[in-house]
């Protein structure tokens, strides 16, 4: 209060040559927010939003980066509904989500429960399962793409030392898309498995002493406490990792480059492929916009699911 | 009865629990022991799990043959200074979405969070267009600017600030202080928590950053090391061991901040979602 009294005694003294100073000083006042936030709507502007727009724009065109972009109309949209190595590539990408999302959150769901007990070392087994978040993807193919090396790998090492045959892991399209999974749960694990944790701590320990004394076993307990009570973590971790997989690039990249053949093609490889190796620039970018508008679909559908189940209860 | 079955279960769960932990712990081995071992050994038809021999030969071939100390300043350079840009631009930025009201605000902010959800590849070619008519092809510049605005680092300080006491900011307005004096002595000081965590994670997106550096740079010398990787991994018969000794270069790094600061880490993924 007494800061108060002292600012307006200085204003009343200074009154007439105090009073334009005063006009800018509040103008100035209202201009403060834009001028902090203007660094970010720089960047945003140039690099995001003008991209977005930009991406939408060369979609209808046909260009190779040399010379005019000439316009198509919706051409590149129609040869993508008719583009069979599209559909293969988002079928890949389909294949990939389903085969890593639910049980790389379900192992994670496990190993949160587990370590959410008091058990010898628990600080240090919950840091092994996470370090592998701080591992580039690179590094993370690089190593994979070593131990599945067909002839000098350890794990080809290891199925001869049990006495099976070796595995052609990277060159036989049957095994290279479960390969890539193998490699990303060892990396998506220890993230459903934080995200999970938090969520199991926040649960109140009356909920399980009213179950308790209900009588609830172990597994009804987690049937009609847990798991329901989990359900927000389940759909931030449902959606996030749907969207990492529909946007996974770089273990593709250095694992398998989205071969043999093209059966670990990903959508997001075969954009890359199409822009930057037979530089169709349109046609990469109608494939950036129907890949947004399916993954703005899913997170939609997620949403409500959620919002959904989240009023059921 | 029961309490021995308990234990019997405990005993089981950790039992377990130590397995799949030396199961993910392997690869990271793999990688030290494959850049250790000789050559001979590497391509041996015999694998033991432990190197014969050990050996510096894999480091000083790969030190001989590329640009790595090029590799490891770009690498650092980016990083650094992209976590500096970033992370005063998303604090900033932050803190006027907590505690400023203005018009346009919330247009603004979803607008922010909306870039959230733009794939990188599906503005793959239109940013790679601005950048190089900007003239920032082939440059650390062209790696760091059009990744500086991070929207999941904006929406997380503004959450934190909100809870910053408005008293706190008016009290040292009415003693005359300007805006970005108060930002700097006052907020900040009360944001470490905050920034720990940004700082981190914006140093280890751009450290591991590869499909934006991949299409940026393209001259070698200007490679980071996660692109000097790929190129050695990409070799028709790649010298793993030297392909192990880079990735254990550019892993060493993140394991000491992992080492350090994992308690900020898992904070910023527990309170976000954020990876």
């Amino acid at each position: 209060m007494g800061g108060l009294m002292d600012g307006d005694a200085n204003h009343g003294k200074a009154a007439l040559p105090g009073h334009r100073a005063r006009r800018w000083a509040v103008q100035r006042q209202k201009l403060i927010p834009y001028v902090f936030i203007a660094p970010n709507i720089v960047l945003f502007t140039t690099f995001s939003f003008l991209p977005l727009i930009y991406a939408f724009y060369i979609s209808f065109h046909d260009w190779s980066l040399i010379g005019d972009p000439e316009w198509l109309g919706i051409h590149n949209y129609t040869r993508l509904v008719r583009d069979p190595l599209f559909w293969q590539s988002l079928r890949n990408t389909l294949v990939y989500a389903l085969s890593t999302v639910p049980t790389s959150m379900a192992i994670g769901l496990l190993l949160a429960m587990a370590l959410n007990r008091r058990l010898p070392g628990r600080t240090f087994i919950r840091s092994v399962y996470f370090l592998p978040l701080v591992v580039s993807a690179v590094a993370t193919g690089t190593i994979a793409a070593w131990m599945f090396n067909e002839n000098y790998g350890v794990i080809n090492a290891a199925l001869v030392q049990l006495g099976l045959g070796r595995i052609s892991w990277l060159s036989n399209p049957a095994w290279a898309l479960p390969s890539l999974a193998v490699a990303t749960l060892w990396v998506r694990v220890g993230f459903n498995m934080v995200v999970y944790l938090a969520a199991l701590q926040s649960i109140p320990a009356v909920y399980y002493e009213a179950a308790k004394i209900d009588g609830a076993s172990g597994l009804s307990q987690f049937r009609h406490v847990t798991f329901p009570l989990l359900a927000p973590a389940t759909f931030l971790l449902l959606i996030l990792n749907v969207i990492h997989s529909f946007q996974v690039f770089d273990l593709v990249y250095v694992m398998t480059g989205g071969g043999p053949g093209f059966s670990t093609t990903m959508v997001v490889q075969y954009i890359f492929k199409s822009a930057f190796v037979t530089s169709e620039m349109g046609y990469a970018s109608a494939m950036g916009v129907a890949l947004y508008l399916i993954i703005l679909v899913f997170t939609a559908i997620q949403w409500r699911a959620s919002r959904q189940s989240e009023s059921a209860l | 009865m029961k309490a021995r079955s308990t234990a019997q279960a405990t005993t089981a769960i950790w039992l377990g629990l130590v397995i799949g932990a030396l199961l993910m712990l392997f690869p990271i081995y793999w990688i030290a022991a494959t850049a250790v071992r000789p050559r001979t050994e590497i391509f041996d038809a015999v694998i033991s799990l432990v190197p014969a021999h050990v050996t510096w030969e894999n480091f000083i071939y790969l030190w001989r043959r590329q640009p790595l100390l090029a590799w490891m300043t770009n690498s650092l350079f980016i990083a650094i200074v992209g976590v500096f840009i970033t992370v005063f631009a998303n604090l900033l930025c932050g803190y006027t979405f907590a505690k400023f009201k203005f018009p346009g605000r919330n247009i603004l902010f979803f607008a922010i969070l909306g870039a959230l959800m733009i794939p990188i590849q599906v503005i793959l070619v239109p940013e790679f267009l601005i950048t190089a008519w900007l003239g920032l092809l082939n440059t650390p510049w062209g790696v760091i600017l059009p990744r500086a605005a991070e929207a999941f680092g904006i929406f997380m300080v503004r959450q934190f600030m909100v809870s910053i006491p408005d008293e706190l900011l008016e009290a040292a307005r009415l003693d005359g202080a300007g805006e970005f004096h108060i930002f700097t002595r006052i907020v900040l000081p009360l944001s470490r928590p905050i920034i720990a965590v940004l700082v981190i994670f914006t140093f280890m997106w751009r450290w591991n950053d590869f499909a934006w550096p991949l299409v940026v740079l393209t001259d070698h010398e200007q490679y980071t090391l996660p692109l000097g990787l790929n190129l050695l991994r990409g070799e028709v018969n790649p010298e793993w061991g030297q392909v192990m000794a880079l990735a254990l270069i550019g892993l060493a790094p993140m394991l000491i901040i992992f080492l350090l600061f994992q308690r900020y880490l898992v904070q910023g993924i527990a309170s976000t979602g954020l990876k």
